[in-house]
């Protein structure tokens, strides 16, 4: 199993909204080379002895056919963003009742205090960020200071709306240059989560509808940084952007998602190495959330971003532990995707996740045929080496094209 | 909200099983049921092919388009009969019949050159040119003593096919 470079768009029906899906080109700058870093490393089976053809040899394709119907069966890819279904436990004379108050509560009690604590934090928030960010604008360094904490405190609302319980873990991160922090990623509450204790920057897609608001406003003053996911030159513009804000120190804290998706809190896809060659300190953050009060991964493909916080708003509790990790730099004969295996194999065992070899974009795209025609050119080779053993005759010796 | 399972009854769980002569267990039905629902995503109650390829371990398979041929459209109960040629409690004669399945795409009953020449295609990709297929079909053939021209049948395969070690066994998930 290895990574693959996407090539073909899956059809309209699988297509998420076109806001999320990576551009193609944007892909192939990404695939490429850990494509070639997966296939270099994979061990390479010890071809078949046998010298004779026989045709029960040739149409023998039990096992070809086997790893399809493996795959058919169970695939570690689509295990990466399956939902988890809670266990119903209301299933009971006695526990359907409980069942039912629990309801009344989330939904009557619950629910209602949470939207006004997260209307009164807004109109707090909202009321004294607005006028700083207009009157404080010739004293930068001083109006910065005052919009982290404004948006670390709106942040804290939104987890005390959720009654989230974070447990923080390791040093808090220190106001450094030349650093970034790197974190898996399951929703978008992890920004948040991770926001409330420090005003990180992000790099996002630029969201439709009143996050994109959001973005265009508060998220702008805090140094975040764009992709435009269908130019194709973007990366370098977006790479380059990258290196000039963590060189500045009076910047804010960087934050990236190298799983470039939302999985779901049991897996971790590949990285992308971006954040691994800002020649930069990389900073792991781990988080892990606990199922048991609520499954906080946003399956992107199932509900909008306001459902899910719906959702998490009625629920009993966002339970999560976060785990900063030592920061890494990277080793002299390491290139930039050992790198990103390295930290993401540190992330991984501290949240308990497991790897995955593929790729996030696998979501979005088809693999490309790049796998396929290693496994056939492989096949090629043994047969031609089998025909060559058994006769003389010069038209076999006829290399492959 | 709960599991996929309670939407199979005891009913439907014993009535696929015996569709595929029981060759897999109650378990492993209902977690095929669980597999099936999470790839047939808009709950037709049969996979498509773009639901298939969305597997990326079956896209990158060099014989998925052949398997998609006899897989895509059907509903669950036959979906399972044609996994149960992998299961290993399956029998020979269930697992030549698949794999005879695999070649024989015109469905005649008889497989042909042109048909062993199309597999060998899809195995070796672009990394044979034509004529040497031809010679490795050929000579494969001639081994066995068959004309290059020839049919054959379900008989001829499976007598071929007793020699050769099959590898066709699939354990599916059950938690």
């Amino acid at each position: 199993m290895g990574i693959q470079r996407t090539g073909v768009k899956v059809s309209n029906q699988l297509r998420d909204s076109s806001l999320f899906r990576p551009s193609q080109s944007e892909v192939d700058l990404y695939q490429h080379d850990m494509e070639d870093f997966l296939l270099d490393s994979a061990a390479e089976p010890a071809a078949p002895h046998q010298n004779k053809l026989l045709l029960c040899d040739l149409l023998d394709i039990s096992g070809v056919l086997s790893e399809a119907a493996s795959a058919i069966v169970d695939d570690s890819f689509t295990r990466c963003f399956k939902s988890n279904i809670p266990e119903p436990w209301n299933w009971n004379i006695y526990l359907l009742p409980l069942w039912c108050l629990g309801v009344i509560v989330r939904y009557c009690i619950l629910f209602p205090v949470r939207v006004l604590l997260l209307t009164v934090g807004w109109i707090i928030f909202l009321g004294a960020f607005i006028p700083v960010h207009f009157i404080l604008r010739k004293h930068d360094h001083m109006r910065r200071k005052i919009e982290r904490g404004l948006v670390e405190f709106i942040c804290s609302v939104f987890v005390a709306s959720w009654t989230g319980v974070v447990k923080y873990h390791g040093p808090r991160p220190s106001r450094r240059p030349r650093q970034v922090f790197v974190a898996n990623h399951t929703s978008m509450i992890d920004f948040i989560i991770l926001e409330q204790m420090t005003a990180f920057a992000v790099i996002m897609q630029k969201h439709p509808g009143w996050v994109g608001l959001l973005q265009n406003t508060v998220l702008e003053s805090l140094g975040c940084i764009w992709f435009n996911r269908t130019e194709s030159k973007d990366r370098h513009v977006v790479g380059e952007k990258l290196r000039k804000h963590v060189i500045d120190p009076e910047s804010n804290l960087l934050l990236i998602f190298p799983e470039g998706t939302c999985v779901n809190n049991e897996y971790i896809v590949m990285f992308k190495k971006g954040a691994f060659e800002l020649d930069c300190t990389v900073c792991p953050v781990a988080i892990k959330y606990n199922k048991i009060f609520v499954d906080a991964f946003w399956n992107s493909r199932k509900q909008s971003f306001t459902m899910h916080l719906l959702r998490l708003m009625t629920s009993w509790a966002v339970v999560c532990d976060v785990w900063y990790l030592e920061p890494q730099t990277i080793r002299p004969n390491e290139t930039p995707i050992e790198f990103a295996e390295r930290v993401r194999d540190m992330i991984a065992k501290r949240a308990g996740i497991k790897k995955v070899a593929w790729d996030g974009y696998l979501k979005y795209y088809r693999p490309s045929s790049k796998l396929t025609e290693k496994m056939q050119q492989k096949f090629a080779e043994s047969m031609l080496r089998r025909l060559r053993t058994k006769t003389s005759d010069e038209d076999l010796s006829t290399s492959m094209e | 909200m709960g599991n996929t399972s309670s939407m199979l009854t005891q009913y439907d769980i014993e009535e696929v099983q015996s569709h595929c002569k029981g060759i897999f267990s109650q378990r492993e039905i209902i977690s095929l049921y669980e597999r099936f629902c999470i790839l047939d995503r808009s709950g037709k109650g049969f996979i498509l092919e773009d639901e298939f390829m969305a597997v990326p371990e079956f896209a990158l398979n060099p014989l998925a388009q052949r398997l998609l041929r006899i897989l895509e459209g059907v509903n669950f109960k036959e979906f399972v009969l044609l996994l149960s040629a992998f299961s290993p409690r399956a029998s020979f004669k269930e697992k030549m019949e698949f794999i005879f399945k695999v070649y024989d795409s015109d469905g005649d009953g008889k497989v042909t050159t042109s048909d062993i020449l199309g597999v060998l295609r899809d195995l070796s990709g672009s990394f044979l040119t034509e004529k040497q297929r031809e010679q490795v079909v050929i000579q494969a053939l001639d081994q066995a003593g068959f004309s290059s021209g020839c049919m054959l049948t379900y008989e001829d395969f499976v007598k071929v096919l007793v020699k050769a070690n099959l590898k066709m066994e699939v354990e599916v998930p059950v938690d």
